[in-house]
């Protein structure tokens, strides 16, 4: 097949409140651009709840698992002298010197690997510890998805979704579909992205997240633009803000059970909804043709 | 009595049913655990009485007055932090995980931890009892901590004015501030949607309040959406042993009573949503007898 000549960029796709659609809109732009025949990789960052291959039929291409050190500490060498414990600035690492007792908290463990720098008796080695998994999906030549899935149990997914994002490299467009919030994975996830699609609905609550997600990227000096989902809902307090801060503003989704609809089954949206493949496409030139949009 | 409401994917409604839940009783603490994207607050406006500083962990940073530019930190960053450009080491604040490994290595101690300040947790009063919260700064980690400060706060506020009910309004997805949000409550509630995504995350939520043994109720919020994933649900909710404790139907008086700064219950008590709401809190309460 042949393909569309395009410059690399890495386009995410974040929302400071949860479900307000960048699932929808990471799946139908990346099936959007597929159809143009342009090079495009999905990563699914939301490594917490990762959906993206539900909407997609796609054969595994590998897998791999994203480990991290965590100490272990031998007790035979150990003289109880509490300095990898003073060293841990995570709290990691429990003892009680008097009772003979030295215990590591593997989940509030970052591999940081000071406590092995601390320790003057060589007591302290590591072991790898499994906190995720990255799988890589084909559904053609041209396209790939790749996926972030946290381990049931895990506090944090930033070693996972940096894993994946490293993983996806840099090979034609690359869509980035964030997890919810404004904090570390969001950070994660956006630090890696060119340009950022904030998707919010016209709520209070979406109001309320859209601004600390603006002010997030702000402060990081990322560029952004909005789509708003369900138009039509809720008030107009999300437009007044948007036109006050001059935030551009790509696609207005309306509030339609029949897109929900086709969502709760896990269907392609643009495959029905010629205006939303043109409207992603048209927000994805504008994007691509500014020059400022690249690093 | 501590109830959480979670929901593994974001957007099922979590929000508007915990507050729905608070607005069913005069007496009860409401604990915003969403740190993140805090928003119970717009609904009822509580009177602060307290603000208190969290300290969201700390930041590495170099003094250049003092740095001879020797890389060693660079060697012993584990997290790819510290990186040299035009003969400049530079730490990278997002990507440093304030271990402060560099700063206790630097062999001319040009390396100091900053803290991260600008997170706060406020206490105070709203229309039908007590609420805390949490908002974490943009761009701060360690939303963990901060679910634990705010439900400590809860535990005292509802010791001290009496209040027995707690009702956490937890953050989406299954990592460390979900963990903080369940661990140790006496029951999760978690709200799901019937779409493929919802069922998905729904078996990751399951699966986590089943690793703190905890007495778990699953709502189905907007079942009509989807009838067949509906079904899909409860029969695996079923087959995992868990109760659906309530079904609501797909209906805009939510965003209706939102946009209002009202509850539905507050909104339209006689609605067919209230009423609903209103037994499944019922035989919440009913079940833990």
């Amino acid at each position: 097949m042949r393909t569309v000549a395009i410059k690399n960029i890495k386009i995410a796709i974040a929302s400071g409140k949860g479900g307000t659609g960048k699932t929808l809109v990471s799946t139908n732009l990346f099936y959007a651009l597929m159809r143009k025949k342009i090079r495009v990789a999905l990563v699914d960052c939301d490594a917490e709840a990762p959906n993206d291959m539900v909407f997609f039929d796609g054969h595994l291409m590998n897998s791999f698992n994203v480990e991290q050190k965590v100490p272990v500490i031998d007790e035979n060498k150990c003289t109880f002298c509490s300095k990898c414990s003073k060293y841990c600035n995570y709290n990691a690492i429990f003892i009680i010197p008097p009772s003979k007792v030295i215990k590591v908290i593997d989940n509030l463990c970052h591999g940081c690997g000071a406590c092995s720098v601390a320790c003057d008796f060589d007591a302290v080695s590591e072991k790898d510890m499994v906190l995720g998994k990255v799988s890589q999906y084909s559904s053609s030549g041209l396209t790939s998805i790749i996926e972030a899935r946290l381990k049931v149990g895990v506090l944090s997914p930033v070693p996972v979704i940096k894993a994946a994002v490293k993983e996806a490299g840099n090979n034609g467009v690359c869509i980035l579909d964030s997890p919810p919030g404004t904090s570390c994975p969001f950070i994660q996830t956006v630090a890696g992205a060119d340009y950022v699609i904030l998707v919010t609905e016209p709520t209070p609550f979406g109001l309320s997240d859209l601004i600390q997600s603006v002010e997030t990227l702000k402060t990081m000096n990322k560029k952004y633009g909005v789509i708003i989902n369900r138009a039509g809902v809720g008030s107009s307090d999300v437009y007044e803000y948007l036109n006050k801060e001059r935030i551009p503003v790509y696609i207005e989704i309306p509030f339609d059970r029949t897109i929900a609809e086709k969502y709760s089954k896990g269907e392609i949206v643009v495959k029905s909804r010629p205006e939303l493949q043109a409207g992603l496409i048209s927000m994805f030139n504008s994007i691509i043709m500014d020059e400022d949009n690249y690093p | 009595m501590e109830t959480a409401i979670i929901s593994g994917k974001g957007g099922t409604g979590k929000s508007c049913i915990s507050a729905a839940f608070a607005t069913l009783s005069k007496d009860v603490v409401l604990a915003d655990c969403d740190v993140d994207a805090a928003n119970l607050y717009i609904l009822f406006n509580p009177a602060n009485e307290e603000e208190q500083v969290y300290i969201a962990g700390q930041e590495a940073v170099i003094d250049y007055s003092l740095c001879n530019n020797c890389r060693l930190c660079m060697d012993y960053c584990r997290f790819e932090a510290i990186s040299s450009s035009n003969g400049k080491t530079i730490i990278s604040p997002i990507l440093c995980e304030g271990c402060k490994l560099c700063s206790r290595i630097c062999p001319v101690q040009a390396i100091t931890m900053v803290d991260n300040d600008k997170s706060r947790m406020y206490s105070g009063i709203f229309r039908n009892g007590r609420m805390v919260y949490g908002r974490l700064a943009p761009g701060e980690e360690n939303s963990g901590k901060l679910v634990n400060m705010v439900r400590e706060k809860a535990k005292q506020v509802s010791k001290k004015y009496n209040l027995s009910t707690i009702i956490i309004d937890g953050p989406p997805g299954i990592g460390c501030p979900v963990i903080s949000t369940i661990t140790g409550v006496n029951r999760v509630v978690i709200v799901t949607e019937p779409t493929i995504p919802g069922l998905h995350d729904l078996k990751n939520a399951i699966e986590i309040a089943a690793k703190f043994n905890l007495k778990t109720y699953v709502i189905i919020n907007k079942y009509d959406l989807n009838n067949d994933v509906a079904d899909q649900i409860e029969t695996y909710c079923i087959n995992s042993n868990i109760k659906v404790i309530g079904k609501i139907p797909f209906d805009n008086i939510f965003v209706e009573a939102m946009v209002n700064c009202k509850t539905v219950i507050e909104w339209d008590p006689d609605s067919l949503i209230s009423k609903e709401i209103n037994s499944i809190w019922k035989s919440i309460i009913f079940f833990e007898k």
